[in-house]
């Protein structure tokens, strides 16, 4: 497991490092993402050394965000005084960018439906 | 604090498998009592932040574990990376032009809707984004999260009343409307759901971060 913590840890390091060096432009994580992505898939890793510590951070990723969305209450002041414009704005625009990216998805996406 | 946060939350994980009702997502609840405890004892935010340092960290290398998920699943994407690519350009676009448009029209201010463009889109790339454009990166993130808690309640339910059998195009919709929270949930749908999901918020950043500038030019001109 240890070692699994080393390999995860290492790309999210390269992907802050990159991050940084790109001015902030793609947050580290995402870069770090891409890069195991694409390590995993030209076999520069194996997957058996990401596969139980990857399993275990994403089935409980929920809870990552606990914090951040605790921090709703330091901002209440600023939402009391714009809260119905962010509302509508948000819940509207939410709802259609949904409905848009599942329907060109659905028309478009060729799928085998047993897979 | 580490020992609350853990509590709680597996409290309302509990609740929320019991009950099965949407309303009651475990974030959204263990987020108000958490709030609520912090009040009642008079703690500021910011020495909570301290105590779940941690937790929040480990948000990090969990968008980097998507990548092996992702990596899994690499056989459902072949075949689908126009449509991919596709669907995540006109949902950008959606996203952007209508929460600029109604925030407009509702009197928002220019600093407010820069704060606004990026709401579909992964906390840390969205403030990065906000800030670019002028607006305040706190709102933004604020939003951000509170988007994502509604798109992951609405989104499986809107998907069923449009009739979406589509795995990908399911996966998709959570990911690019609701970030890291869709793809807690698409996850729980399955792993190709939640592999499609963890893509989503990658594409819908990087899009999002490349059309902010250039909508705001074109809206700039009516």
């Amino acid at each position: 497991m240890l070692s699994q913590v080393f390999y995860v840890l290492l790309f999210y390091v390269i992907g802050e490092v990159v991050s940084y060096l790109i001015n902030g432009f793609v947050p580290g994580s995402v870069i770090g993402m891409l890069l195991l992505f694409t390590a995993l898939c030209f076999k520069v890793i194996n997957g058996e050394k990401v596969n139980k510590l990857s399993k275990a951070l994403t089935d409980n990723m929920g809870f990552f965000f606990l914090p951040a969305a605790v921090g709703l209450m330091s901002a209440f002041d600023v939402l009391s005084k714009y809260w119905l414009v962010i509302l509508i704005s948000s819940t509207v625009s939410t709802i259609l960018v949904i409905i848009a990216v599942a329907l060109v998805q659905q028309r478009m996406g060729k799928e085998d439906k047993n897979g | 604090m580490l020992f609350l946060v853990v509590g709680v939350y597996l409290l309302c994980q509990q609740l929320f498998r019991k009950t099965r009702i949407a309303l009651l997502h475990p974030l959204l609840t263990a987020t108000a009592f958490i709030i609520l405890f912090l009040k009642i004892f008079d703690i500021p935010y910011e020495s909570f932040k301290e105590g779940a340092g941690f937790v929040n960290f480990l948000l990090g290398p969990s968008v980097v574990a998507l990548g092996y998920v992702l990596y899994e699943q690499i056989r459902y994407i072949k075949g689908n990376v126009i449509s991919i690519l596709t669907s995540i350009f006109v949902g950008s676009l959606v996203g952007i032009v209508s929460v600029m448009a109604i925030a407009y029209e509702m009197g928002a201010d220019r600093v407010l809707i820069a704060s606004l463009q990026p709401k579909s889109v992964t906390t840390p790339i969205a403030m990065g984004i906000a800030e670019k454009a002028g607006g305040i990166p706190s709102i933004t993130a604020v939003v951000v999260v509170a988007v994502g808690i509604f798109g992951s309640i609405i989104g499986p339910f809107l998907m069923r009343m449009m009739g979406i059998d589509s795995k990908i195009a399911k996966g998709l919709a959570l990911g690019a409307s609701a970030h890291g929270l869709g793809t807690s949930i698409a996850i729980q749908m399955g792993a190709i759901e939640g592999a499609i999901s963890g893509l989503a918020i990658g594409l819908m950043g990087v899009m999002t971060a490349l059309l902010v500038p250039v909508v705001s030019w074109v809206m700039s001109l009516f």
